[in-house]
């Protein structure tokens, strides 16, 4: 019998081990074949200029929810042993890690797929905002058209993906 | 109908506040008719709705388009497109 996907979302301001994450996804199973992992990491400049650190703002009780909906989504999409998504708000420092995906299959294909898929929703439909912090003063970070587009990629008309288009 | 409304990034400071509760006035049906009310109640409110466009709602924590219905709605948020990730 198949045993049941792992499957953990956290939102968090602390920082997060992915190799203890990850491992916890093969952990007591000889199903998984593959594990793919995403890490999103503060980078140190933007535009050539040079950032203090980012913050970010999530709204509280939504992030988990969304982010819970679309790990769902991807199971049943895809044959998944297990999946991990870790998101931070506050402070983060450039070289820091912003948040994590792990998908687990027992093939590669799903694997891939899953992470990318769950990486397009989370940048377009989770609640989290981005603030630059710099020299100059803050910026809030601008949504990109490409990140729609690439959300768009999963829907079965792959047009909207059922939000307002800017 | 008493509803707590949510601000988040840029709409929240522009408004400057994270949250209120209002009285909603007889006719604000959609989500678009209340960014409309909520655009003249001050100058703040104008600045933070002034292209209502490129602004995303939530009621009761799901996203919704401008057209949604608000009847029923116990928490209403308000932001800017998302860039987490």
């Amino acid at each position: 019998m198949a045993m049941p996907a792992t499957i953990t979302v956290k939102v968090q301001s602390e920082p997060f081990d992915v190799a203890a994450e990850t491992a916890a996804l093969t952990r007591g199973r000889t199903d998984v074949g593959a594990l793919v992992t995403f890490t999103g990491i503060c980078r140190g400049e933007e535009n050539g200029e040079p950032i203090a650190a980012l913050t970010l703002e999530h709204y509280p009780g939504m992030a988990e929810a969304e982010i819970e909906s679309h790990v769902a989504e991807a199971a049943q999409r895809w044959p998944l042993t297990g999946a991990v998504v870790i998101h931070r708000y506050g402070r983060i420092a450039p070289g820091d890690d912003i948040m994590m995906v792990a998908t687990a299959s027992s093939h590669r294909a799903a694997a891939f797929a899953a992470a990318d898929f769950l990486m397009d929703y989370l940048k377009t439909r989770a609640p989290f905002w981005k603030q630059v912090e710099k020299a100059s003063g803050r910026n809030w970070v601008e949504a990109k058209a490409d990140d729609d587009k690439a959300a768009a990629r999963w829907t079965r008309s792959g047009g909207s993906n059922d939000q307002a288009a800017e | 109908m008493a509803i707590k409304l949510r601000y988040f990034a840029w709409v929240r400071e522009r408004i400057g506040k994270p949250e209120e509760e209002v009285e909603l006035p007889g006719g604000v049906a959609t989500i678009g008719d209340l960014m409309t009310w909520l655009a003249g109640r001050g100058e703040e409110y104008a600045h933070a709705f002034e292209n209502p466009k490129v602004i995303r709602a939530a009621i009761d924590r799901r996203h919704v388009k401008p057209q949604a219905a608000i009847a029923g709605a116990k928490e209403i948020a308000f932001f800017p497109p998302m860039t987490g990730g």
